[in-house]
Parts: C-alpha cells; sequence; structure tokens
C-alpha cells in the first residue's frame, strides 16, 4: 500500500512535466496510479473477504510511534476502491474538461494526484500518526485545489475557510489520537481497535477525535465551509467535496465505532449533529440557484446522514452506512460532474438561466436522472437499496434512540427527494417562454463518465444482494440485531417499503408545491447563521491582531527595544529578586590580571557610551574586545583568544572602510530625559546580566555535558584540540548553521553595497578580467609581488606599506594555512585561520587598492563561499554515504617512508568548508564595502570636478 | 561551584552600556551597542562555564585521564559556543554597517526614523478601523435570497 501511494506521489511530481509535453492529455498517464490501486484492490478481494488482507509494516520513527503500517481490511478494502475508483474517473474526466492553454495546469494536475495518493494513504494506514498525516495533507491539497483560481479573492478566502476549519478539527484530533494511543499503549490502529481502552480520558480523546471527523465531514454548525468550497474547479467538488476527502470524516467514525460506539460522548456528538446536518443541509439546497451550491448543501444533508449511520454502532446501521456510502459516491460525483458539463457547455450554472437542456444534452440528462434518482431513493437505484437498509437498521434499532432517528432521517430523505427534484427540473427542465440556452458541444469524455457512474448506480442495485457478504468483514464486528437488514431491491411487502413510498410521495408533494415553500421559507426567520459567527470570530482575531500590534509596535525602534529589555529587566529580574538563592561560595578573581583587565574594559566601555565621535566610539569598543580577548585566555580557552583579536581586528578595520563614508560625529539629538530612561534601561539591564550570571553559575548541580568529551574527542574525533573537534564533528550541525549565517549575512553585505546587477556584472568582468592577466604573468614571470600595485593613484601609494606586504604577505598566508591544518590538535582551526586569510587580503587591499585585492585573490566572493559550504555540507552527505552518521569523522594513520606517521582525519574537509567561508566573507566585505565603496567616492569625486 | 565575581560583573557593565547604545536612533551607535553586548554575554559565559583550568588541548597519553573543572582543563563546549559567536558578531557587524552605508547613501543619515507601517497601524488601532481585515463582511454569502424565484417558483 506504501507502493500505491509512493507511486501516486512520484506521479504527482512529474505531473506539471506531463502537462507540459502533453497537455490535458496527461491526465491519462495520471490516471494510472489510481487505476492501478482499483486493479490491486480488486486482486486482494479473495484475501480480504477471508479476513487475509494484506499488512506492511516499515519502521520509521519508532520512538514517537510513527511506523508507516498499512493494512487492507474490508473497511479499508471498499474506501479503496471507492476512492481510487472514482479518483480514476474524475483524472479522465479532467482530460476532456478543461482546455490545453488553462492556467496552472500542470500545478492543478499535481496536486489533484497527490490527493488521490494521500486519500489511499488514508483509508489504508493503520498507525495513527500515518493517519494523521495523510488526513492533514488531503487537508493542505484541499486548500490548493480549492485556491486553484488564486487570482480570486472569493476562491482564495473560501481556501482559506476550509484550512482554517478543517486544521483546527484536525489539530484537536491529533491531541485526540494522542491521548488515546497513551491510553491504549500503542498507535497501531488495528491493536487498540481489537482491546479498546475505555475510562474518562479515552471519552475525551474520543470526543477530540469526533471533532476532526466533524470538520473533515462539515457536519453543523462548521458545515459552511463546503458550500464555499465550491470555488474549485468542478472536477475537484466532485472528487474531494463528495466523493472522498469528505468522507475522510466517515470513515474515521466508521473505522472507531467498532471500539468507541458505547463511548459516553460518541452517539450524544454524532447522532445529533448527524441529525441536525442531515435537516439543514436539506432545508437550505431547497433554495440554492447555483445548481453547484444546491448539490453542496445537499452533500451536507447527506453528510449528516451518513454520519448518523456509521456512528449509530449496530451491524444494520453500519452495513447500511457502507452501502450508503459507495452509493453516494457514485451519485454525487456523478451529479458534480454532470454540473461540470453543463457549465462547460452553457457558461453558467444558474438555474434561473438554463433552460432546455433535456433536448440539447440527452445522454447527459439521462445520466443526471439515474444518478438523482439514486440520491432521492427511487427504485431500482443503489440509493434506494441503502435507504431502505437505513430505514429498516433504525425503524427497528434495539435503543431508545432508533425511531425519533427514524423520524430525521425520513423527513431529511423527503427534503432530498424534493431539492433533487429541483435540481432536475432547474438544470434540464424548460422555462416557458425563454429560449432554449445555447450548448457548445461537449467532448466524449466529457458525457462518458458522468454516464458510467449513472450506470454504476443502476447496475450495482440488483447486485447488492449478491455484494452484501463481501461487507462481513467490517459489519460482523457488531452482534446481529433482533431485526437484520439486509441489501436487496426487494424485500417484500412491509412497512418499510411503505414508509419508502410515503417519502416519495411527499417528496413530490414538496416540490410540486416549490412555489409556497419558497413563500414559507422566506417568511421563516433567518436561523442563526454559523458563517455569520465563523466571520465574527475571525474579525475578533483580526481586532485582537491589530490592537496588539498597534500597542506594541509603535514603529520606533528604540521604543521597541526598549519594551524587549524592560520584559527582560521584569520577568528574570524579577525572578530573581524573589527566588534566586545566591551561590555558596564566591571569590573575586582568579587571578589578579582580571581584576586590571575588568576595570580597563568597564572604563573603555563607559567611555564608549559617552563618546560623541564615530571613530573614538569604535576604538573604545575594540578596547573591551580586545579586553574579552585576555580573559579568555586567563581562564584557558586559547582558541576563543586568538579568535577573539583576529576578529576584532578584522572589525575595526570594517568599521574604518564605512566610517569613512559617514560625518565624524554622531548627529543625534541629546535630549536629557531621553537620556535618563536609556540609561536607567542599561542599569538595570546590567544589573539583571549579572545577577542572572551570579545565579545561574551558583545554581549549577550537574556535571558538564563535555565530562566524556577529551576521550571521544581523541578517540572518535581523531583531534586533540577539543574545542575544534566539538566544532567540526561533535557539533558540526551547528557550525553547518552558522557558517550559512555567514554567508546569508555577506551575501547581504554584497546586495547593500552593489544594490544593481549591472554593477556587480562589471565586478565580475574586472575580476575575469583580472585572473587572464595573472595568467599571462604567471607565465613570463613578469608579475612580481605586487602585481597591481602600480596602477594605484599616486596619491593613496605608501612605500613601507608595499614593502611590508611584500614580506608578510606569503608569511601570513602560509600561518593561515598552518593553523588551518594544525587546528584538530592545536590552537587554530578553520575559523581563525579563515580570518588570518582575510586579514592578509586586508594588507595587500590596503596597500594596492581593489585591483591589488583582485590580483591576490581574482575569484568572486560568491564561489569561495559557495564552494565552502559546498564542501562541508557535502561532508556531511559523503559520510551518510560512506554508511556513518550525518558529519561523522574517520581518520586514518597511514605509515609513509621516511616521513613516517601521518595522521588524516576526514573532519578537516568540514573545517577547510569553513574555512573558505570566512575567507569568502572577508572578501565580500574587502571587495563591497572597500573597493566597492571606492568606487563610488570616485565617482562623487569626478562629479563634484565636474 | 565558586562564582567569580569580577567577571560577572563585567559582564553586567558591558552589557548595561551596550544597552545604552542600543536604544539610540543611531544604527552606528546601535551597532556598538551590540558589540558591548555580545562582549559581555561571552563574558558571562566565562562566569557560568564552570572553573578555569588549563586549555582543553589533549595528546594521546592525557585523553583517557583528562578532568574538566578546577585542577583540570576548562570547559570546551561554551568555548565552542563562543566561537561561533564571535564569527557571527564579525558577520553581523558587517551587514549593519553595510545597512548603515546605504542608509547614509539614501538620506546622508544613519538615524533610524519611524516606520511608516508600525504607524500607520497604530493610527489604524486608534480609530478601530478594520478596513484591512477579510472578514470586514458578516453576510452570510449562502443565505436564503430575498427575490423570489421567476417563473414559478424557479
Amino acid at each position: 500500500m506504501l507502493i500505491q501511494v509512493v507511486l501516486h506521489l512520484t506521479v504527482a511530481a512529474c505531473a506539471p512535466l506531463l502537462v507540459r509535453w502533453w497537455g490535458r492529455r496527461a491526465f491519462w498517464v495520471l490516471a494510472l496510479p489510481s487505476l492501478g490501486t482499483v486493479v490491486w484492490a480488486l486482486a486482494q478481494t479473495p484475501a480480504v473477504v477471508d479476513g487475509r488482507g494484506p499488512s506492511e509494516m516499515i519502521r520509521w520513527a519508532p520512538e514517537i510511534g510513527l511506523e508507516l503500517g498499512f493494512r487492507l481490511d474490508t473497511l479499508a478494502w471498499l474506501m479503496t476502491l471507492v476512492v481510487a475508483g472514482i479518483g480514476v474517473l474524475v483524472l479522465l474526466y479532467c482530460a476532456d474538461y478543461f482546455e490545453d492553454d488553462e492556467p496552472d495546469l500542470g500545478r492543478f494536475s499535481a496536486h489533484l494526484t497527490a490527493f488521490a495518493g494521500a486519500m489511499v494513504g488514508l483509508v489504508t494506514s493503520d498507525n495513527l500518526l500515518l493517519l494523521y498525516l495523510f488526513w492533514e495533507l488531503t487537508t493542505v491539497l484541499s486548500y490548493l485545489l480549492i485556491g486553484h483560481v488564486n487570482q480570486d479573492e472569493k476562491s482564495r478566502s473560501a481556501a482559506t475557510q476550509a484550512l482554517v476549519v478543517t486544521t483546527a478539527g484536525g489539530l484537536a484530533m491529533l491531541c485526540g489520537l494522542v491521548i488515546l494511543a497513551n491510553a491504549a499503549g500503542s498507535y497501531e490502529l488495528s491493536t487498540i481497535l481489537a482491546h479498546p481502552p475505555s475510562g474518562t480520558v479515552v471519552s475525551w480523546a474520543v470526543f477530540l477525535i469526533l471533532l476532526g471527523a466533524i470538520s473533515k465531514s462539515a457536519l453543523v454548525p462548521i458545515h459552511f465551509w463546503l458550500p464555499g468550497a465550491m470555488a474549485a474547479p468542478t472536477p475537484v467538488s466532485a472528487y474531494l467535496h463528495a466523493a472522498a476527502m469528505v468522507k475522510a470524516g466517515i470513515y474515521l467514525v466508521a473505522r472507531f465505532a467498532p471500539g468507541f460506539a458505547e463511548a459516553p460522548p460518541w452517539r450524544p456528538t454524532i447522532l445529533i449533529l448527524g441529525a441536525l446536518t442531515m435537516l439543514v443541509g436539506g432545508y437550505r439546497a431547497l433554495r440554492q440557484h447555483d445548481l453547484k451550491l444546491l448539490l453542496a448543501f445537499g452533500t451536507v444533508s447527506q453528510l449528516g446522514f451518513l454520519m448518523i449511520l456509521v456512528g449509530a454502532g449496530t451491524r444494520e446501521a453500519a452495513l447500511a452506512g457502507v452501502t450508503m456510502l459507495v452509493a453516494h459516491a457514485l451519485f454525487k460525483s456523478g451529479l458534480f460532474l454532470t454540473v461540470g458539463s453543463i457549465d462547460h457547455a452553457t457558461g453558467t450554472r444558474d438555474l434561473r438561466k438554463l433552460s432546455g437542456l433535456r433536448r440539447s444534452t440527452p445522454l447527459l440528462f439521462w445520466s443526471a436522472v439515474l444518478c438523482g434518482a439514486s440520491m432521492a431513493g427511487v427504485p431500482p437505484l443503489l440509493g434506494f437499496v441503502g435507504k431502505e437498509a437505513a430505514y429498516t437498521s433504525l425503524l427497528y434499532a434495539d435503543a431508545a434512540w432508533g425511531v425519533p432517528l427514524f423520524v430525521v432521517v425520513m423527513l431529511g430523505s423527503i427534503l432530498t427527494f424534493a431539492y433533487t427534484a429541483r435540481f432536475l427540473w432547474g438544470a434540464f427542465g424548460t422555462i416557458p417562454g425563454k429560449e432554449p440556452t445555447s450548448v457548445h458541444p461537449l467532448h466524449p469524455l466529457a458525457v462518458a463518465v458522468p454516464v458510467t457512474l449513472a450506470a454504476a448506480s443502476l447496475v450495482a442495485a440488483p447486485l447488492s444482494g449478491l455484494g452484501e457478504p463481501y461487507l462481513d468483514g467490517y459489519v460482523d464486528l457488531w452482534p446481529a440485531g433482533s431485526h437484520p437488514a439486509h441489501l436487496g431491491l426487494w424485500h417484500g411487502l412491509n412497512l418499510v417499503l411503505l414508509l419508502s413510498l410515503v417519502t416519495l410521495a411527499l417528496g413530490a408533494v414538496l416540490f410540486a408545491w416549490r412555489s409556497r415553500v419558497a413563500h414559507l421559507q422566506q417568511a421563516m426567520p433567518e436561523p442563526p447563521s454559523a458563517i455569520s459567527a465563523y466571520r465574527l470570530f475571525m474579525r475578533g482575531l483580526d481586532r485582537l491582531s491589530l490592537e496588539v500590534t498597534g500597542g506594541v509596535q509603535r514603529g520606533s525602534l528604540p521604543l521597541t527595544l526598549g519594551l524587549i529589555l524592560l520584559v527582560l529587566i521584569v520577568l528574570p529580574g524579577g525572578s530573581i529578586l524573589l527566588g534566586g538563592s545566591m551561590p555558596a561560595s564566591v571569590r573575586a578573581f582568579d587571578n589578579p590580571a582580571q581584576l586590571g583587565v575588568a576595570v580597563l574594559a568597564t572604563v573603555a566601555a563607559v567611555a564608549a557610551v559617552r563618546s560623541r565621535r564615530r571613530m573614538r566610539g569604535v576604538i573604545l569598543v575594540g578596547v573591551t574586545g580586545y579586553a574579552a580577548a585576555v580573559l579568555f585566555l586567563v581562564h584557558g580557552a586559547p582558541d576563543l583568544a586568538l579568535t577573539q583579536t583576529l576578529v576584532e581586528t578584522l572589525s575595526l578595520v570594517v568599521f574604518v572602510l564605512v566610517l569613512r563614508r559617514l560625518s565624524g560625529r554622531f548627529d543625534e539629538n541629546r535630549d536629557i530625559r531621553h537620556r535618563t530612561i536609556r540609561v536607567t534601561l542599561g542599569v538595570l539591564t546590567g544589573a539583571v546580566v549579572t545577577g542572572a550570571t551570579v545565579v545561574a553559575a551558583g545554581a549549577r548541580t550537574q556535571l558538564p555535558a563535555s565530562v566524556g568529551w577529551p576521550k571521544t574527542a581523541y578517540d572518535y574525533g581523531g583531534g586533540g584540540n577539543i574545542v575544534n573537534v566539538a566544532l567540526v564533528d561533535i557539533r558540526a550541525w551547528d557550525t553547518m548553521g552558522e557558517i550559512s549565517v555567514v554567508l546569508v549575512a555577506a551575501t547581504g553585505v554584497a546586495s547593500l553595497v552593489y544594490l544593481s546587477s549591472e554593477r556587480l556584472s562589471a565586478t565580475r568582468a574586472r575580476v575575469r578580467d583580472t585572473r587572464s592577466r595573472r595568467g599571462e604573468q604567471a607565465a613570463d614571470t613578469t608579475g612580481g609581488w605586487l602585481p597591481e600595485g602600480d596602477n594605484a593613484p599616486r596619491e593613496l601609494r605608501s612605500l613601507l606599506l608595499e614593502i611590508v606586504t611584500r614580506v608578510i604577505f606569503h608569511a601570513i598566508m602560509v600561518w593561515s594555512l598552518f593553523l588551518l591544518f594544525v587546528g584538530h590538535n592545536q590552537p587554530g582551526g578553520g575559523f581563525a585561520a579563515g580570518i588570518v586569510a582575510g586579514l592578509a587580503l586586508t594588507v595587500r587591499y590596503l596597500a594596492g587598492g581593489a585591483g591589488e585585492l583582485r590580483a591576490a585573490l581574482p575569484v568572486m566572493p560568491g564561489l569561495l563561499l559557495g564552494s565552502g559550504l559546498f564542501l562541508s555540507a557535502g561532508f556531511g552527505v559523503v559520510s551518510m554515504l560512506a554508511g556513518g552518521d550525518v558529519l561523522q569523522t574517520w581518520d586514518y594513520d597511514l605509515h609513509l617512508p621516511l616521513i613516517g606517521e601521518l595522521h588524516l582525519v576526514t573532519s578537516v574537509f568540514f573545517d577547510i568548508g569553513v574555512y573558505l567561508v570566512v575567507i569568502g566573507l572577508v572578501l565580500d566585505i574587502l571587495r563591497s564595502l572597500g573597493s566597492g565603496l571606492d568606487a563610488q567616492i570616485n565617482r562623487a569625486h569626478e562629479e563634484v570636478n565636474r | 561551584m565558586t562564582v567569580n565575581l569580577t567577571l560577572a560583573a563585567l559582564a553586567g557593565v558591558l552589557v548595561g552600556c551596550g544597552v545604552v547604545l542600543l536604544v539610540s536612533r543611531s544604527l552606528v551607535r546601535a551597532l556598538l551597542g551590540v558589540l558591548l553586548m555580545s562582549n559581555g554575554v561571552n563574558v558571562a559565559f566565562l562566569v557560568v562555564s564552570g572553573d578555569p583550568g588549563r586549555a582543553p588541548l589533549v595528546t594521546k597519553e592525557t585523553a583517557d585521564t583528562a578532568v574538566i573543572g578546577a585542577g583540570g582543563i576548562s570547559d570546551p563546549l561554551p568555548q565552542a559556543m563562543v566561537l561561533t559567536a564571535i564569527v557571527i558578531t564579525l558577520a553581523v557587524t558587517a551587514f549593519a554597517l553595510a545597512l548603515a552605508h546605504r542608509s547614509w547613501q539614501v538620506s546622508t543619515s544613519d538615524i533610524v526614523t519611524d516606520d511608516t507601517e508600525d504607524t500607520r497601524i497604530g493610527d489604524l488601532a486608534a480609530k478601530n478601523d478594520l478596513a484591512d481585515s477579510d472578514y470586514g463582511d458578516l453576510e452570510d454569502p449562502y443565505a436564503l435570497s430575498d427575490e423570489p424565484d421567476p417563473e414559478g417558483g424557479r
């Protein structure tokens, strides 16, 4: 069954391509997975009847109980035949319904095919979480399909409405499923149903699960999304909103009924809501002018009917329920597709405009009559068989609710007959004095598919008696009642047949008196409307979000930040004051040097706050950074000290590069009141941070998480520098995320400076140019060490800097490589090495300008960033392909003659990736904030001179 | 665990000074504030990460016997985190400076002005104006229409 699902999804993934190649004819191919599923399910019939239906179980995530568990029992077999069978017909219908130039047809076809697969998975899955997964998959696909015409605001809002309502129910259901699984001790559906748990908690779980079913199957009071969903193309309505998705709720109730129908919330919820739904849907269907809406409210009514039957929890009602389920799928999809064809042929679905279609589309008319007759419960059609069984099961039920429900169902069936007659008369009848509506010729499949469905309704009825034993596997889950129901067209002259005839007669009267009924309906007070309540609720949410946003987000950055900081001060600060316990022991410092450095850093920080000059502020902040580096060193963290020092230096360079374009002083008003607030905020935040640091450090009771690291780092990570092993192995995922952030930031810098793709391509052209020139220079060895230095403007050149650069550039690069490769065992590693290399490039840039930078590294930064991330991520994939975990490390000791032992660790490739990303970042900074700004400055100068 | 008060106090001072700079309207000042704060937080990491020790470097001989904490090596895990933070800060610095430069290009100032969209939403909230809501219309679109069906109940 997994194969069937995967096949659907695979074909769905290819669907856009197929549609591009073959246009709408691609639907012929897209129907194949569903067809295959039908054939497969039919082939399994003997096994299913014997109770030996196939089952599959593939471990997926056993820790949370999520397994790929499927099984084909009688109910699943029946549902599979229905959803896949109707799926084949609807997909074929699409091949003649759409035009080749229908917008977004590729996307639509993919969604519809994937939906068929999700439905098959839903009805066959034997794992609660898997079931939920498919359940929500159908919800999301339904959202996409309803909103297919996404330029239309109405269609979008209908899609959102369906999504909001059904996912809300779905979430409730998920809670219910989890509670149920906990109570039962298993997520396996068949296990739970074999030994259903009970108790208060289980009752709640059952209620929550029913909420999911109610929302999916559009029961009152949340039925309104279904008429809204008619914004979807008609094949979607026929499939999702008649035959398949709305049946998911029915299926769920049918599935759980054998185990949980006796749970306290079950019958009150299902039977009352089902009864209400059947009546409300029928009542409203009587007054719709849009044929599709008429059918939609009819579907609501029928879903209520089905819910009563499958939820009643008796053998007879279940038999009637599954029969009606099949009958409804056949006639309702047939009717929807008929409406689709009418819409296609005439351009309207309004029954006030349609006239004379009985003569112009006779085949469609007769198939609609058959489908309609089945819906209205007229013999000799399958709908009649189902309704006879339903009447029997309710009228003779061994329970007090039997007769009242029978009355409801009979009233509902009278309404059903009346709105069916109205549908047929409205769609195909002739309006006196009105010209027959002009009809475009229909493609063959647009007629053939409804006719097939109508024929199935007709043929299945006399055969239903023969088919009954095939359903035993499901209905035998209950004991037989005192008055058994059977399928068939003729059970002799009895009370039920009489009541059926009365139903038809009263329905006919209701139709004949349609004017009077209409006036009566108008005179009746409008019932409270569920959709208005929904909209009121959603508007309330909008209102709430508006008030909260308007109250909190005033648009002022300092105010927003201040609000966040205030939360920090009040909540953690308050809890420190109220409940923070002071540490058992404190000390002033570990080392007197800490005190000196701390004083220095404090002075620098306060001075930085008071500084009015930009550059002074930058340097003072830099002092605190270097101070932090010293503190790292004293603490025993040489890697941090090294990296911090290097980053601090590079930051200074970056600041200088940008601040040369800005004014020398901070231009800000010096409002005393604001300053007081800011300083108060700062003091309080600082106090909270100190307090939190002390309390947190003192509250520690556990050993560090890294207790075993020295050994694992050496034995598994293959390195002696534990911090580096942590970065490239133990916590490599973190590092991967981090270099992605670096890449994003670098890209952001470039995009903020270059702004237009022309400037970027100009830069790229210059880089390419330099690269080819470098090639020639290398060939005739005339390049020298500062090959482009002579091209720099004379006034910008510094002899001292040029000579120093010539001397130290290559030494720094060698040191950077040394740091990179030694980093696994000694302080260093990809980050530090990358920044060192970046500083070497910075020196080249400062000495020789933009041209020299290009000569030093004639590539675009994107190449380094991209290949670096590729190398790191690729290493993860390679180690996975090699059979290990993602980012697992291997090390090899090579015994080389003469050289001795060479220790190779695979994670060095990961570190090289980090190295390249960091160099890419620096190159990007130098090229954007350095040469990019140089060019802007030059342009500004030229404009001034001109 | 013994808590180092000097470092804890320094962390508070750096973060506090950083906050004063952060809540100003100049982008560059705010960036300097972020840098001060991140230095402060990194120092706070030193305090909570446990006792100082030797550098977390081991060899084949010491790998099995190395202990973390007083008398042994310093805890390597927080160091890996801080190292990551330092490099991210560099990337953030570059990005914020590019932003400041862009702001300067556009308005010869790095002052952050109030967000107009936020102001607009604030005004809407003050006026209780729900014009932006998709649910302004509470009407039931499928209500039974008042107009009677033409031609005999249609």
